[in-house]
């Protein structure tokens, strides 16, 4: 239990170890450790801002697929809307083309029915004639008669 | 009562004796140069003796801790720690922690002052698990008369240490308040008067109690360690002296316990440093 030079030894040895610890061993590792602190605090940030930027792109996700909805929906009514426009102009113009034709070809029966008339009034007419000639015997004169024969035929 | 793991031949009172003596290497006024054989032949050297066990432990220990955290240090990265890294790291931010909450000066050394005393103390505390037969067995072998294994459980290491702390704290409080500041603080305080000629009555009876207090600091510092290691190791001496297959019922809740003595003292060391750093460094 004397007090001696180890007292003096182990001071010795005591400033050595503080020394070298405080220049090598210290700075190095609190260094490190100050930086990995930084680095998670920069990636908390980072990983916070992460989610709020994909919050807002969601939010902006949302709004545009209303956007989108509601244009294809307009789109929609706007072609339905062209279909029965194109409908009833086609529907008009058909009734059209068919009463044009209907009274075209009513038109072409009553001429026909008007030509098939003259010339079977033409035909009765000169049936008649013939029959009065050869009843009468020539003495039916196509130029003589032709008043009356004309007169017959308007009477068909 | 000379038990089996006592040295052959000798009563249990020699055998403790023989493990509470140092290997003393000093010059003896009969023997010149030589290792002191005895207590008496130890104390007869005087102060110009040195404990050669006790300076190879606590520098081998003390180069131990130096290695392990420079290896640490060499490759540490802020990225993620390996191993060695983490165990280390984990301590300093302990250290770290425990200066930050008790030094709010700005200083570099009291950081790794604080480190350093906390894992070379504990190192050296921790030879004290180390069972006591072991390696002083094997010293005798060899032909060491003496060893102690245990550097805190001689009073010169631990009163080296406190005793460099405390020059520290003379060093930061000049440093710091300069030496009117630092005279002041011993004179002033803790009794002070407005009239000038009490308070010159008055410089004394402060001075007295403020140099009391001063000095207790480095003493009590060293002997708490000091007394806690050596009275844990005495134990571990006794329970040596027990029949080997009994031993072990006693030594091991010792040991256990002794987990905590260590860890608590070296903790203790560190901080009271720690504290005595910031009263250097500010302004009562």
């Amino acid at each position: 239990m004397n007090l001696n030079l180890t007292l003096v030894g182990q001071a010795i040895s005591f400033a050595i170890f503080v020394t070298f610890c405080m220049k090598y061993v210290w700075p190095p590792v609190i260094q490190a450790l100050r930086e990995r602190q930084e680095k998670i605090a920069q990636g908390l940030a980072d990983a916070e801002k992460g989610a709020q930027r994909r919050e807002e792109a969601e939010a902006e996700i949302e709004t545009m697929l209303q956007d989108a909805r509601a244009q294809a929906a307009e789109i929609v009514a706007q072609a339905q809307k062209q279909r029965n426009e194109m409908i009833d102009k086609a529907a008009g113009e058909a009734t059209a083309k068919q009463e044009q034709i209907a009274a075209k070809a009513m038109a072409d029966l009553d001429r026909e029915v008007v030509g098939a008339r003259e010339n079977l009034r033409k035909q009765v007419g000169s049936l008649a004639v013939d029959g009065a000639r050869r009843i009468l015997g020539g003495e039916v004169n196509e130029a003589s008669h032709g008043q009356v024969i004309d007169d017959l035929i308007k009477q068909i | 009562m000379a038990s089996t793991s006592a040295t052959g031949g000798t009563t249990s009172t020699e055998y403790i004796k023989h493990h509470l003596q140092n290997l003393t290497f000093g010059y003896h006024p009969e023997n010149g140069l030589s290792i002191a054989h005895g207590a008496q032949e130890a104390s007869d050297m005087g102060f110009w003796a040195i404990h050669l066990d006790s300076m190879f432990w606590s520098i081998t220990l003390g180069l131990f801790f130096i290695w392990l955290f420079k290896k640490a240090a060499d490759r540490v990265t802020a990225g993620v720690p390996g191993g060695l890294q983490n165990f280390v790291e984990m301590i300093v931010e302990f250290v770290d922690t425990n200066v930050r909450d008790t030094f709010h000066g700005k200083s570099e050394v009291v950081a790794p002052l604080g480190l350093t005393v906390f894992v070379w103390i504990f190192l050296m505390n921790l030879m004290d698990l180390v069972p006591v037969d072991f390696i002083p067995r094997a010293a005798e072998e060899s032909g060491i008369p003496y060893m102690k294994i245990v550097p805190t459980t001689d009073i010169n290491v631990t009163l080296g240490m406190s005793i460099s702390v405390f020059l520290l704290m003379i060093y930061f409080s000049v440093k710091v308040k300069g030496g009117m500041g630092f005279l002041k603080e011993l004179t002033l305080q803790p009794f002070s008067s407005g009239n000038v000629l009490v308070q010159a009555l008055l410089v004394p009876v402060n001075l007295l109690l403020e140099g009391i207090s001063l000095l207790a600091k480095p003493v009590s510092l060293g002997l708490r360690l000091f007394g806690n290691m050596y009275a844990g190791e005495l134990i571990f001496i006794l329970i040596a002296l027990l029949p080997f297959y009994a031993q072990w019922a006693l030594s091991v809740p010792w040991a256990i316990f002794h987990i905590l003595v260590i860890t608590l003292q070296a903790f203790i060391f560190m901080m009271l440093t720690i504290v005595y750093m910031s009263m250097a460094h500010e302004h009562h």
